[in-house]
């Protein structure tokens, strides 16, 4: 802090000290989020539906936030999505391999009325589009975790787009079921 | 503020969930919800649609992480939206912001509660970052220091022996008994506590209060609407809320002028205080707060143990409030006090009047 | 029911990238002290600080109120301290009024702040958690394709963005307070900024500040007597939603309608674009300029781009409803602060003091700010008149 009255010609003003700050947490994922994490390390993809608007959660986070109610009831969903939206990310991210421009995006799983944040790729970025089908490529078997990063990424699937009024409501089935 | 010519604003409703020291793989919803549910059922309502006004209290960086209120919301049944907001401070500050809100005609009732997870960090060390952070913050002075130094001045001044500190803290683990939400209770003696060692001298381990994780919740609402909803109820008269430097240098940590304040704008000296329910989070606080408030020989302090038998970060002054309606209800008390505190030292305080309503 | 209260005197610092010269505690006592002199008060006028920010974790300081108290002359008083995430200014605002609206306070000091060069606030809003993914996407990330589907839902033309961009930084050249100067910035310009979350570019972001913005509230029988014209505070609401849930409407959230709708109530206003003379929205990317004239009645669902494109939202071109004639959020951005600054400058206008951004013969005015994922708002309506 400078005080302009008191500031000598041999008084330089301060303006900034270095004062790290390093706290330490045994960080817990929640007990739906841990049940959700087990399942994904089996290469299942989970949900929970809300026992009163039987909507499905992914990843479920122990709550229907709309009624605020807990979830209990597990549902296994497919790896097969629809994308909701998404974006093209032009940034790289520190520390990863994956090189910009890539495509994030809002995906929808088959069975969930929710969707989750992932990647897109092998596709042509141009050509993503909203209502598009994609299906998980996963990580090799032994490199599978406790993280929704055992899903390397999604890819588009050669199936019929789904209309936008869908997106949020297949089955489990898909777009056949 | 009283409650001369407004509105009266009761509390009819308070949960809380069991003080522990680790709660595990829960997460903040999962320890919300619960209360919530039964927070709710006592009052007979279903979910945060049947409040006006919903106010929330916490802390980002107990658990570590940015926005831990949000999370929160997820616990309400917020569809379709609900009047919100959150205050990062003790939720009975939240209790403060709802009855502006009720006086202010925009709601006849309130939801407020407060959450915290301590256990993912060392808590001494993340309130130590509290302090000015030029000058206090980088030296990581904890909490403890800071009331261990306060203790020391109280000591070395006569103003209460070590014994004092010990009844203190028996009294609590012997109240804490009949409280099923704490976490330390016991039949304890003064003399048991004098024969533990010193941990932060003067202190002894069993001066300091826990630290726990949990959650608790309260509802407000005007009387009209109490009785309308058909619960028993008691009447906020009084509140008020001061803080004071944050230079500790300059001020006298042997008492609490912050406290005195707030009493006599609440109106604590009005009437008898049968109960007080004080936020002491170590055992010579209690006494410096009973001081200020001038209570005396015929108020129970602490009945639930207080917060040495558990302590809820961001909700622990909020369920002292909760306590003292818990007593009014159940007709062990006519008139009680409850306080909250924030910052090193007890630097901010408020203090709550409860008095029995009329009955219907 | 309400007492009638009004902003009696505002303050604010100039925005920019990094004030060296104070400290936190500097930072928030020169907007205070600017509001307090503007309102020709002495800090023993006020009877309460209610002070807001975003996380903490902005500046690492815990719950930084608690140091600030000395700064802000409240030793003694009663200290609020608020958070709802990037709603928190306008939030401060409307918890600060209501000490007045109550009753139970007759003038109060309100602050809202950030000191983003303190730390690192892109690490804190993308702190990585374990178990879940890290994809580095921040605030940009997750409103790109919320804004996708507006223009796929809408058919809004590609450019709308960059004209939001142009515009408010046109606007925030009048504004000496504003954190980028840009008076000769064009379509072209921004067009050609790097794309650096499809379809959001450079430009069409915010700004990353440090800067502080205060207000003094009065009830009626002070307000009355003040140094300078009020500002009447006709409607104050607020809203939240949870982030996530099924079928959330996340393009038009339904939290901003139901808060627009009961602000407008309160303040007897039926046909916002018509009754209001100037807004000042929370528009943090440009595309969210068309998308809130919708949320906010301005404009019928997938048209707001029209008010855009049409300059009815210039102040420059003489549009008929001016938004953000400070520059906005696009012109300066301490997060904390950003709500509060729309709030201010929005009575900034009906006290007609905004020199060269001023809306000429501006009575009503709305201020307004959102937080989280587009789930948390605050709104106020201010006059010239009690109404």
């Amino acid at each position: 802090m400078s005080d302009e009255n008191n500031v000598g010609e041999d008084n330089e003003t301060v303006t900034g000290i270095e004062a790290p700050i390093y706290l330490k947490y045994n960080f817990t994922a929640g007990a739906a989020a841990s049940r959700f994490l087990t399942r994904i390390k089996e290469g299942v993809l989970t949900g929970q539906r809300c026992p009163r608007c039987s909507q499905v959660y992914i990843p479920p986070r122990g709550s229907c936030a709309a009624c605020g109610v807990p979830t209990e009831e597990e549902v296994e969903l497919a790896d097969k999505a629809t994308v909701e939206s998404f974006t093209i990310v032009s940034i790289p991210i520190p520390g990863n391999p994956i090189e910009p421009p890539f495509v994030v995006a809002n995906l929808v799983p088959d069975g969930a009325n929710i969707s989750v944040i992932h990647l897109l790729s092998e596709c042509d970025n141009a050509e993503v589009h909203i209502g598009q089908r994609v299906q998980a490529v996963w990580k090799p078997q032994e490199e599978w975790g406790y993280a929704l990063d055992n899903i390397r990424y999604f890819k588009p699937l050669d199936e019929p787009d789904v209309p936008v009024e869908r997106i949020g409501k297949l089955p489990v089935t898909g777009l056949e079921g | 503020m009283g409650q001369s010519n407004m509105k009266e604003i009761a509390i009819v409703a308070y949960q809380q969930s069991d003080c522990v020291s680790d709660a595990g793989a829960a997460n903040e919803v999962e320890l919300i919800i619960p209360v919530l549910g039964k927070v709710f059922e006592q009052v007979g309502i279903t979910n945060a649609q049947d409040v006006d006004f919903v106010c929330s209290g916490s802390c980002d960086y107990l658990q570590g992480a940015a926005f831990a209120f949000v999370m929160g919301v997820d616990a309400l049944g917020a569809v379709p939206p609900i009047k919100e907001s959150h205050v990062e401070m003790d939720a009975a500050w939240a209790l403060y912001e709802s009855m502006l809100k009720i006086r202010m005609g925009h709601a006849e009732s309130a939801l407020i509660y407060g959450f915290g997870k301590s256990s993912p960090g060392e808590l001494p060390n993340v309130l130590s970052q509290q302090l000015d952070p030029y000058y206090l913050a980088p030296l990581w002075v904890d909490t403890i220091s800071l009331a261990a130094m306060q203790a020391r001045l109280m000591l070395d001044q006569g103003l209460i022996t070590e014994r004092d500190m010990a009844e203190v803290v028996a009294r609590s683990r012997r109240n804490a008994q009949g409280n099923p939400h704490a976490q330390l209770g016991g039949d304890v003696s003064a003399e048991d506590v004098l024969a533990q060692q010193t941990y932060v001298s003067p202190l002894r381990k069993a001066d300091i209060c826990p630290v726990s994780d949990g959650a608790s919740a309260v509802v407000i609402a005007t009387v009209e609407k109490a009785r309308e909803w058909g619960v028993p109820y008691a009447v906020i008269s009084g509140i008020d809320h001061c803080i004071e430097t944050h230079n500790l240098g300059v001020r006298d940590l042997t008492d609490s002028i912050s406290t005195r304040r707030a009493a006599a704008n609440a109106g604590v000296g009005d009437g008898r205080v049968d109960v007080a329910e004080l936020y002491a989070p170590f055992s010579h606080q209690e006494i410096i707060l009973s001081r200020a408030l001038e209570l005396g020989e015929d108020t129970r302090v602490n009945p639930s143990g207080g917060v040495l038998a558990g302590n809820l970060m961001m909700a622990s002054g909020l369920s002292r409030i909760g306590e003292v309606f818990n007593r009014i209800v159940a007709g062990e008390a006519q008139r009680g006090v409850a306080h909250a505190t924030s910052g090193p030292c007890l630097q901010h305080n408020l203090v709550t009047v409860l008095e029995k309503g009329e009955t219907a | 029911m309400s007492t009638l209260a009004a902003v009696v005197g505002i303050g604010q610092t100039k925005y920019t990238t990094k004030r060296e010269d104070v400290s936190i505690a500097g930072l928030v006592r020169e907007a205070a002290a600017r509001a307090l002199q503007d309102a020709d008060l002495g800090w023993d006028d006020i009877d309460a600080v209610i002070v807001g920010k975003a996380p903490d974790m902005f500046e690492g300081v815990v719950m930084p109120e608690i140091y600030l108290t000395d700064a802000l002359g409240c030793n003694g008083k009663p200290m609020l301290r608020v958070h709802t995430a990037g709603s928190v200014g306008g939030s401060t605002a409307l918890v600060a009024a209501s000490h007045v609206q109550s009753g139970a306070f007759k003038r109060v000091l309100t602050v809202a702040f950030e000191k983003q060069s303190e730390s690192n606030a892109m690490w804190a809003l993308s702190n990585p958690q374990p178990f879940s993914t890290h994809l580095n996407a921040g605030a940009g990330g997750y409103f790109a394709p919320i804004i996708r589907e507006y223009i796929r839902r809408s058919g809004a033309p590609y450019d709308t963005g960059i004209k939001v961009a142009v515009k408010d930084r046109l606007h925030g050249a009048r504004n000496p307070l504003a954190h980028l100067q840009l008076p000769n910035i064009n379509m072209q310009e921004v067009e050609e900024s790097f794309m650096l979350w499809d379809p959001i570019r450079y430009l069409e972001s915010c700004p990353s500040s440090d800067g502080a913005c205060a207000m003094v509230i009065a009830s009626e029988e002070l307000a009355d007597k003040a140094a300078r014209p009020p500002a009447w505070i006709r409607g104050v609401a607020m809203r939240s939603e949870p982030t996530m849930y099924a079928g959330r409407e996340e393009v038009n959230p339904q939290a901003g309608r139901d808060c627009a709708a009961d602000v407008y109530k309160q303040a007897g206003i039926t046909d916002p674009r018509k009754d209001l003379d100037v807004a000042e929205v929370y528009v943090p990317f440009s595309w969210y300029e068309p998308m809130w004239l919708e949320n906010l009645g301005f404009a019928p669902e997938g048209e707001g781009w029209k008010l855009t494109m049409e300059g009815a939202t210039s102040l420059i071109d003489g549009g008929d409803i001016p938004w953000n004639p400070s520059g906005g959020v696009l012109s300066s951005n301490p997060i904390g602060a950003s709500g509060m600054i729309r709030f201010a400058e929005a009575a900034r206008q009906v006290r007609g003091e905004c020199g060269e951004h001023q809306v000429e013969g501006a009575k009503l005015a709305l201020g307004h700010a959102y937080g989280g994922g587009a789930q948390f708002f605050a709104m106020w309506v201010v006059g010239a008149e009690k109404g």
